[in-house]
């Protein structure tokens, strides 16, 4: 149970990169971004590609992030240039990308066109080279032994070199995002989708900030994509089916929970919700009865419920205060005529 | 500083709704010059004013401001040569931003946004000195999301935000208008005081004759997309409601047909 709790975990991490981008598209620039289904494949048949063909990972895993970036400006071109609704524009690119990710992963192999996965069993990736290092430090030992020994859990972890190198990673991005949104351009890029004609009247070109924006967004999909094939060691054409609603998911359920109240919380409750949404995920799936196929089901309830509790909350919340108010005026008048009868 | 020189519009042209927007403008306004605009409904006020922002581009005709021409001008690229505040208050600012990214935001009009801090102590220093003007104590709730403000404080925030980059032009666009008479005579006196300040040359539409009247250093009149009376500084400072009426009555032979432009 914990051992199968912290994969998810881990998981959840390498996610909320993925959430990350789609809070910037979804919240941020209010732009429904379909792209993320598409781009988060093109982002981990790069990098697996590029692993395959002897690349070291890191180069693969930050050209997976170029390829995500021009992924997005498409989708921001298709919008602002071709005056596509945003969804529309979104679903174009997503299934042109079906296609071209099959092509990138078919240069992989010099006797197919297309391929529609790369396994990476015995490839070199970020984590298996970071483990090389973090491996001889001992600290996994260490760690290993005080769960066995001290907190009496049969199994533990093989290592905790990943879920360090995949924290330290998301939170980087998690502060470069929060950075970026106070720059000049990032002010520009959330005016952009709060109020566009105020942002124009103010000098700024917001067409270029949308395919900016989406461009940035995707290219953390596409980084969360890479890194994921890595972690599972393999890259499907299939795996992002669903990875938008798995993304809004994590944005809705962390922003439910943490609340927005400033840019540094809402973009750690995203962070959190991504994790919490794995959490939710796994413990699902030891249900007996649940099969993995009704997992796309079960994430559909999952943003269903996480839209519609709070609303409920705040209702019931509301009804509480009036009641509360009624009562008290009620008793308020009830002292008046008590107080009439006597002078009476 | 802005010139006008035979603006002409027509919408749906061809068409059983075609509509003749504006009928050969020609408008020049001097270096701190303030003109104010009347005109019934329809007389072609805001589609002047949105064919100098570049939200609109002109049939023929060319706009030139402060020696360029900018006809061709997308709207973003010669907004940092104008500073505008819309008639809806909620127009001017982002809700969901906070007063100081609002200002930080209207602070990069001039410069190429980069990935500097839209925020940083020297700017809010000049932020703050530059609220306090306002006299609504905005200069303490600089973390407060705009869109908690009431109208007039938002309209006074957009005010502030168009003019405090000395703009080479200001548009008000009646923004007054959706204001109650005590927020609107507050907007019309900080109005009066930032624009004599920056010594801005400015060009406000407004419904309200009194106000035409009391702002500004001259008047025009246009009805049926053209400029049909126009007053300089001298008889301006003489210039009364009925002589407004009578001079339409005058050019046009029939009663003005406002109420809004008699009540305002």
């Amino acid at each position: 149970m914990f051992t199968a709790m912290f994969g998810s975990v881990e998981q959840g991490i390498i996610y909320a990169i993925m959430a990350l981008g789609v809070y910037l598209t979804f919240r941020v620039l209010d732009f429904p971004d379909l792209t993320v289904d598409g781009s988060f494949v093109t982002g981990a048949a790069t990098a697996a590609m590029m692993i395959v063909l002897g690349y070291n990972p890191i180069l693969a895993t930050l050209t997976a992030l170029v390829a995500g970036f021009i992924a997005g400006c498409m989708t921001g071109l298709l919008h602002t240039k071709g005056k596509i609704n945003p969804l529309l524009s979104g679903i174009l690119m997503m299934i042109a990308l079906y296609s071209i990710n099959l092509r990138i992963m078919g240069l992989s192999d010099e006797k197919a066109i297309v391929k529609p996965n790369i396994p990476l069993m015995n490839s070199d990736t970020i984590f298996s080279q970071f483990q090389s290092f973090w491996g001889n430090i001992g600290i996994d030992q260490a760690l290993t032994n005080f769960i066995k020994n001290t907190l009496g859990f049969q199994t533990a972890p093989s290592t905790w070199g990943t879920i360090l190198i995949v924290l330290i990673l998301t939170l980087i991005i998690k502060g470069i995002v929060d950075w970026f949104l106070k720059t000049e351009v990032g002010l520009a890029i959330r005016a952009t989708g709060d109020n566009k004609r105020m942002i124009r009247s103010f000098s700024a070109n917001t067409d270029g900030l949308i395919v900016l924006g989406l461009g940035i967004s995707n290219a953390l999909v596409a980084l969360s994509g890479a890194l994921i094939a890595q972690y599972s060691k393999f890259a499907d054409a299939n795996m992002g089916i669903g990875m938008i609603v798995i993304g809004l998911a994590s944005v809705i359920v962390g922003e439910a929970i943490f609340g927005t109240k400033t840019i540094f919380r809402t973009t750690l409750a995203v962070v959190a919700g991504a994790i919490i949404y794995r959490i939710i995920y796994a413990v699902a799936l030891r249900i007996d009865w649940l099969d993995t196929s009704d997992m796309k089901l079960i994430t559909a309830v999952i943003v269903i419920l996480a839209l519609v509790i709070p609303q409920v909350v705040e209702k019931r919340r509301e009804k509480i205060r009036k009641d509360k108010r009624r009562i008290q005026r009620l008793e308020q008048q009830g002292e008046l005529t008590q107080g009439g009868n006597h002078l009476a | 500083m802005l010139k006008l020189e035979g603006i002409n519009k027509i919408f749906n042209e061809g068409t059983p709704d075609e509509k003749i927007a504006l009928d050969n403008i020609n408008l020049h306004l001097a270096p701190g010059d303030f003109v104010t605009i009347i005109g019934s409904n329809g007389a072609g006020k805001s589609t002047m004013m949105n064919m100098i922002s570049g939200a609109l581009n002109p049939d023929f005709g060319a706009v030139i401001i402060d020696g360029k021409e900018v006809t061709k001008l997308p709207e973003y690229k010669r907004s940092h040569l104008i500073g505008r505040v819309f008639q809806d208050p909620m127009a001017g600012t982002a809700p969901s931003m906070t007063i100081e990214e609002n200002l930080a935001i209207a602070y990069s009009r001039n410069a190429k946004r980069g990935l500097r801090k839209g925020v940083n102590s020297k700017r809010r220093d000049f932020f703050r000195s530059s609220l306090e003007k306002l006299g609504l104590g905005l200069e303490n709730r600089f973390n407060a999301k705009v869109g908690l403000l009431s109208g007039g404080e938002r309209q006074a925030l957009s005010l502030l935000m168009a003019t405090f980059t000395k703009p080479a032009i200001l548009l008000l666009d009646e923004h007054t208008a959706a204001l109650d008479p005590s927020r609107a005579e507050l907007i019309t006196r900080l109005t009066k005081q930032l624009v004599e300040e920056g010594n801005l040359t400015t060009l406000m539409v407004t419904h309200n004759m009194q106000q035409a009247i009391d702002l500004g250093n001259r008047l025009i009149m246009m009805d049926k997309g053209q400029i049909i009376l126009s007053i300089d500084e001298k008889k301006k400072q003489h210039l009364t409601i009925p002589d407004l009426m009578a001079e339409f009555e005058n050019i046009r032979g029939e009663k003005m047909n406002s109420d809004r432009a008699l009540l305002g």
